[in-house]
C-alpha cells in the first residue's frame, strides 16, 4: 500500500486531528490513501465514524507503542 | 461574535442541576456510537447528538434544534470539541450556551456527597453518588473515625471528605471484587494507615494482604461503638458480602439494587451463582428486619434518585416492588439472570486483573477503563 501523506497528530486534543486530517484530505487524489497518526486512544471511534459518515474508506488501524496509525483512502 | 457569554460548567454544577431535575438541553458531539453506549441522563434533560466532525465547517444544520430559552450545555468525550461547537453557537447568536469542563471524563468522576442519616450515637452515614457511572460509595462517620465502603477510584475525595468532617478513617471495605470500576479501597487504605477488607472468597488470585471480610468480623467505628456487620450474600460474585450498619442500614454491595438485583455472570459463573444468588435474595434477606433501608453499590437510571439526589429503599418496599424479588418460580428467576442479560461493563476484565492487583495500569488507562455505565444489574440496558 502506497502512502501519499503522513499527517501527525500526536499530541494533539479533539478535534484538531480531524481539522487536521480534513484538510490533508483535501489535497490527495481519489484512491490515494493517507497516513494518521495520533497518541489519543479515543479518536479510534471518531475516525471510524467520521470516514463512515464522509464515505471513505478505513483501510486498516493499528497501534504501536502507543501511538495509533489510521490508513484512510480517499473515496 | 461575542466570546464573552461562553462559559465553562464543571460537573459539579451539572449533578446539582440533575438533582434539582432543572431544564437543560444537552449537545453530544461525541460519535454516535459513544453517545448510544452512555450518555448524560436526567428527568428534566432533552439532549441531541451531533458529532463534532460533521459541525467543524458550519453548525447550520443543527442551529434551529438548538433552543434560546432554555440553557444550553455541549458536551464532549474531554472538552476541546464541545468548546469548539459551543463558540460556533455563540457565534451564531445562541446566549445560553456553556460547555462541560473535563467532558464526559471528568462527568464520569465525579462524586456528590449525599448525607443519608443519623446514627444511634450522633455519628452520620453518608452516600457519595458517582452520577455518570452509577456508582455508590458510603461513608460512615462517628466520633472521629471514618470508614468508607466501596471505595471508588478518586480516593482524594474521600480524604478531602474525611477531612473536612475531623474523621480520620480507620477501615476500607470492599463488598465484593468490582467487575465496573477500580476499587479505590486499598489505595485509600495505604494513604490513610487504614485496614483494608475484602470478602476472601472473591480474593482467590488477589496478590496483595487484605483482612478478610467475613460473617462475625465485626467492625466498629467510634468510641460508642457503631457496628458493621458483614453478612455473607453470594450471588453477583461468590463472595459478595452485604453490611448491616448500626442495625438501621443494609449495604446490600451488588446483590440488590433499589430497581433490580446483581448478576451473576462477571466472573464468568452465572449457571454456578444462580442458586447462591436465588438463596441470598429471597432466603437470607427475607430473615432480615424488613425496615432496613438498602443502600445499594450502584443505580442503573437516573429515575432511582431520590429527591435530594441519593439512592435507597426500605427492604419492604423492595421486597414488593423490586422486580428481581418477585420471580416466584425458580426458573423464571434463572432465565431472568442468565439469559438476555445487557452487555458487560467496559472493559471489566481488565478491571477485575486491576482490583486484584494482578496488573497496574497508569491513570489515564484506568479512566479509560472506566468509561461508561455500570452495568451491574440484572435490568440494565
Amino acid at each position: 500500500m502506497e502512502i501519499t501523506k503522513v499527517v501527525d497528530t500526536k499530541g494533539m486534543a479533539c478535534p484538531m486531528p480531524i481539522v487536521k486530517v480534513k484538510k490533508a484530505l483535501d489535497t490527495l487524489e481519489s484512491g490515494q490513501v493517507m497516513e494518521v497518526q495520533s497518541t489519543d486512544k479515543g479518536s479510534l471511534n471518531d475516525f471510524q465514524a467520521w470516514v463512515k459518515q464522509t464515505n471513505h474508506e478505513l483501510v486498516k488501524h493499528e497501534e504501536e507503542q502507543g501511538v495509533y496509525k489510521f490508513f484512510v483512502r480517499k473515496k | 461574535m461575542n466570546q464573552t457569554e461562553l462559559k465553562g460548567m464543571t460537573a459539579g454544577e451539572l449533578a446539582v442541576k440533575v438533582f434539582h431535575h432543572e431544564p437543560l438541553f444537552i449537545l453530544d458531539v461525541r460519535n454516535e456510537s459513544d453517545f448510544m453506549n452512555w450518555k448524560i441522563e436526567g428527568k428534566q434533560i432533552q439532549i441531541l447528538n451531533k458529532p463534532y466532525f460533521e459541525l467543524l465547517e458550519s453548525v447550520d444544520e443543527i442551529i434551529d434544534q438548538i433552543p434560546d430559552e432554555t440553557e444550553v450545555l455541549v458536551v464532549c468525550a474531554k472538552e476541546g470539541s464541545s468548546q469548539f461547537v459551543a463558540e460556533q453557537l455563540v457565534e451564531q447568536g445562541k446566549s445560553k450556551v456553556s460547555y462541560l469542563l473535563g467532558g464526559m471524563k471528568a462527568w464520569s468522576e465525579h462524586l456528590e456527597p449525599v448525607k443519608i442519616g443519623d446514627l444511634s450515637d450522633g455519628g452520620s452515614i453518608y452516600q457519595f453518588v458517582r452520577i455518570g457511572k452509577g456508582c455508590l460509595s458510603y461513608m460512615i462517620i462517628s466520633e472521629g473515625e471514618a470508614v468508607v465502603v466501596d471505595t471508588l477510584r478518586m480516593t482524594g475525595e474521600f480524604e478531602r471528605f474525611a477531612a473536612e468532617h475531623q474523621a480520620v478513617i480507620k477501615h476500607t471495605l470492599d463488598t465484593h471484587l468490582h467487575a465496573d470500576h477500580i476499587s479505590g479501597g486499598r489505595k485509600l487504605a495505604e494513604d490513610a494507615g487504614a485496614m483494608y477488607w475484602l470478602p476472601p472468597k472473591d480474593a482467590d488470585e488477589v496478590v496483595f494482604d487484605f483482612n478478610p471480610l467475613v460473617d462475625g468480623a465485626d467492625i466498629t467505628v467510634g468510641r460508642t461503638r457503631i457496628t458493621i456487620q458483614p453478612l455473607y450474600s453470594p450471588g453477583h460474585t461468590i463472595g459478595s458480602t452485604s453490611l448491616i450498619v448500626d442495625g438501621k442500614y443494609l449495604l446490600s454491595g451488588d446483590i440488590l439494587f433499589v430497581a433490580s438485583i446483581g448478576r451473576p455472570d462477571l466472573a464468568g459463573k452465572a449457571e454456578d451463582w444462580v442458586g447462591d444468588l436465588r438463596e441470598t435474595l429471597y432466603e437470607r434477606y427475607k430473615q432480615l428486619p424488613d425496615d432496613l433501608t438498602v443502600l445499594p453499590a450502584h443505580f442503573g437510571s437516573i429515575a432511582e434518585l431520590g429527591q435530594d439526589g441519593s439512592v435507597s429503599a426500605k427492604l419492604a418496599d423492595l421486597f414488593r416492588n423490586n422486580p428481581g424479588l418477585n420471580m416466584t418460580s425458580e426458573t423464571e428467576f434463572r432465565s431472568a439472570v442468565t439469559e438476555k442479560l445487557p452487555p458487560q461493563p467496559n472493559a471489566y476484565q481488565e478491571i477485575r486483573q486491576t482490583n486484584m492487583g494482578k496488573i497496574t495500569p497508569d491513570d489515564e488507562e484506568q479512566r479509560e477503563m472506566e468509561i461508561g455505565p455500570n452495568r451491574c444489574a440484572v435490568h440494565d440496558k
